[in-house]
């Protein structure tokens, strides 16, 4: 059924179709009103028989969902930016324990200098740590991609990050269909854990590893991602011919068969991207820009992407983090999966901290770029005075 | 163990230790130092709440000595349903257990957090102070042997005034950990009106098994803290712990007593007590307290800190007011 609702709204609700049975919440803006709205169907009995804590901090959620996954039943969180940052420790324990839980994670830039806008520096900084990590392009793959999350989640027993802009999704009013929960019952059957702490059947779960095992584990973890590119798949085609909609998976494309410039990037973005291509198509006549829109950026779908890119004459990468002192993230790591292709890649960072992305910036990076690295809409005279005062000061 | 040692004779007096029939939640051939207060402690105090609880209960374990003693892959030493998640976040995971077992319909399993002093009072105080200003119904354990001993004898907040640890050594300057230094872990859980808080004591074990028996059985969250001497950290024989818990108790060094709803109900009355010097004697870390060096003011400090103990938790009788 379609609603007009917030993006965090419609996570909220697609969260209570999954039928969770703990949730905790800790308020970060911008993902606070997801938590806020999952309450409210708790408080309200929509969502019934589901416990919902309030904790004191970030790192409590996450350990709160940590000791009720390992008791065996379906738990959710959700965070942003700093709090992500403040639950690591956890979030990388969460995923070496195997335990399947699903976070939200509204994209914030993370400071200092203080910035609650959005970018993609917070998911960046998890992106070693074990857990498999979508991004939504807009609200309808918010929702789906949360239902999706779960069945990925239980299936690998490994957590699933759901990535979402904040506030340019989190707040962003969008018309949503969200499934009925007899549907979701169907898609989604309730969690049955292979092990969990049960006086009937004891086990112990977290052992301290020796030199002599370490590598085994971290080696058959790795396994396991790289395992999951089939089963996102798998997931996002069952879910595509129950509700209609291809929302998952591991990858979109959008005009790349002939397209002589493929433009890569995850997020909100992707519909800016999309215009501004479609505008200069037009333009041309001759498509020669195409999209590809990136979900799954954890596991990396490295074939999957060399497939969709191999014609292109340049690839741009459109990310919103980079490695400071080293440049984009996203870009060195489709360029990995393009290696030994006669393809030039070029890294775009941009809108950093909530800047701005128009239209007429993209269109102008795409036509001709300035380099292998650049940075959208930076106020270069800015940096020139700041370095003239410095070394006016005998500074560097 | 015998049954038939000097007060285990009497049934009501019988300890769950002492009956052939103890459940052995943590079985032996675990790789805990020799005289170990800890897993002592662990021992009965699980023991005593997988009896309670009929075998119903969950352990989470915060990482320190016990858990690396227990865990060694591919290797554990727990018979019940256990987990190890972070050094900081036990009260948290065990808060997580609750509700799951409440929202499937089996409150009846009973949650146990445990974890040492630095794991309780410094690192993990966030989360258990949020476990306690929820209610959960978690009972959390602290082995409290005074220090970071896992990693080598460090300071932690539990750490009593003038001891010597690793990063409190003493020197023509400095005398031991800074007496004005400390936080009283008990107190501060009394603090959130919790429904019960307890003092136990390895030097005790009759004391410490009912505390644990009538915390499994209260709805709500618990706090018991169990003072463990530790031979390495302390720098004592192994064949002493217990006798230097109990010298702890004789000098009011370790009062017990417990709280309910953040109210003083009860303590063990110190029936005579000794000068703090003969515990500490046997200590090493407290020998700069008494060698040529030594500044006599300092056993002074600790005799007082022993005696208001004394008079702050009514160790000379609750009947006195």
């Amino acid at each position: 059924m379609l609603y007009q609702l917030e993006g965090s709204q419609a996570v909220a609700r697609a969260i209570a179709l999954c039928r969770p049975e703990v949730v905790c919440a800790y308020p970060i803006t911008p993902q606070t009103h997801i938590v806020e709205g999952v309450g409210e169907l708790v408080r309200s009995g929509q969502l019934g028989n589901c416990q919902y804590l309030n904790v004191e901090s970030e790192m409590a959620a996450i350990s709160v969902a940590i000791g009720s996954e390992a008791a065996g039943v379906r738990s959710y969180t959700a965070t942003s930016s700093q709090g992500l940052l403040y639950m690591m420790e956890a979030v990388y324990n969460a995923s070496g324990l195997e335990l399947p839980i699903v976070m939200t994670l509204g994209n914030r830039a993370i400071g200092s200098p203080l910035n609650i806008w959005n970018d993609h520096a917070d998911a960046m900084s998890a992106r070693d740590a074990g857990w498999l990590m979508l991004f939504a392009e807009n609200n309808q793959e918010a929702a789906d991609l949360h239902i999706q999350a779960f069945k990925i989640a239980e299936t690998l027993r490994l957590p699933v990050m759901v990535c979402m802009d904040g506030f340019i999704l989190t707040h962003a009013y969008e018309k949503v269909d969200l499934p009925e929960q007899s549907e979701v019952d169907e898609f989604l059957p309730p969690y049955k854990p292979e092990f969990s702490l049960d006086p009937e059947n004891p086990c112990a779960i977290g052992a301290m590893v020796s030199p002599n095992d370490f590598m085994e584990v971290r080696y058959m973890a790795h396994r396991r991602q790289l395992e999951a590119c089939a089963v996102i798949d798998k997931i996002g085609t069952e879910f595509s011919a129950k509700f209609k909609r291809n929302t998952g998976g591991l990858l979109r494309t959008y005009h790349t068969e002939n397209a002589e410039t493929v433009v890569v990037a995850m997020g909100s973005v992707l519909g800016t991207i999309k215009d501004t291509v479609d505008d200069m198509n037009q333009t041309n006549g001759n498509g020669k820009y195409g999209v590809l829109s990136l979900v799954s950026y954890r596991p990396f779908p490295d074939n999957e992407i060399r497939e969709a890119l191999k014609n292109a004459k340049r690839v741009i990468v459109v990310e919103k983090a980079f490695a400071l002192g080293r440049g984009g993230i996203l870009a060195r790591e489709v360029e990995l999966a393009l290696k030994g292709l006669d393809i030039e890649i070029v890294t775009v960072i941009a809108g950093l901290g909530g800047r701005v992305i128009t239209k007429s910036m993209l269109a102008e990076v795409f036509r001709q770029p300035k380099g292998n690295l650049v940075f959208l809409g930076l106020k270069e005279d800015a940096i020139r005075q700041e370095y003239k005062t410095v070394l006016n000061k005998g500074g560097a | 163990m015998s049954s038939l040692t000097m007060g285990n004779r009497f049934g009501q007096h019988t300890t769950v230790q002492s009956s052939c029939d103890r459940p052995n939640t943590l079985t032996s051939g675990h790789r805990a130092c020799q005289g170990c207060g800890e897993g002592l402690a662990a021992r009965c105090a699980i023991d005593v709440a997988y009896t309670a609880a009929k075998g119903k209960i969950a352990v989470v374990n915060a990482t320190g000595c016990l858990e690396v003693v227990s865990c060694a892959f591919p290797d554990n030493s727990w018979n019940i349903p256990w987990i190890h998640s972070l050094f900081g976040n036990t009260a948290a995971v065990a808060s997580g257990i609750a509700a799951a077992f409440k929202n499937k319909g089996q409150a009846d399993v009973r949650v146990i957090a445990q974890g040492g002093d630095g794991g309780t009072t410094d690192i993990g105080m966030g989360c258990l102070s949020g476990m306690f200003d929820r209610n959960d119904d978690v009972l959390y354990i602290c082995y409290d042997n005074q220090a970071y001993m896992n990693t080598g004898v460090q300071r932690s907040s539990a750490t009593p005034a003038l001891a010597r640890t690793a990063t409190t050594m003493p020197n023509s300057q400095y005398s031991g950990s800074d007496p004005e230094t400390g936080k009283n872990v008990p107190d501060i859980a009394m603090a959130h009106g919790i429904p019960y808080v307890a003092v136990a004591s390895i030097g005790n074990l009759h004391d410490l098994e009912r505390k644990v028996a009538k915390a499994i059985n209260i709805r709500g969250a618990k706090y018991i803290q169990i003072h463990c001497p530790c031979p390495l950290g302390w720098g004592f024989p192994t064949a002493e712990t217990v006798r230097i818990a109990r010298l702890a108790l004789k000098s009011g060094m370790y009062p017990l007593f417990e709280a309910e709803n953040g109210v003083l109900v009860g303590s063990t009355p110190v029936e005579e007590q000794i000068p703090v010097e003969e515990y500490l004697r046997v200590q090493k870390r407290f020998a700069h307290l008494f060698g040529k060096n030594a500044q006599p003011e300092n056993i002074g400090i600790l005799q007082k800190i022993a005696n208001r103990n004394i008079e702050k938790y009514r160790l000379g009788g609750m009947s006195d007011e």
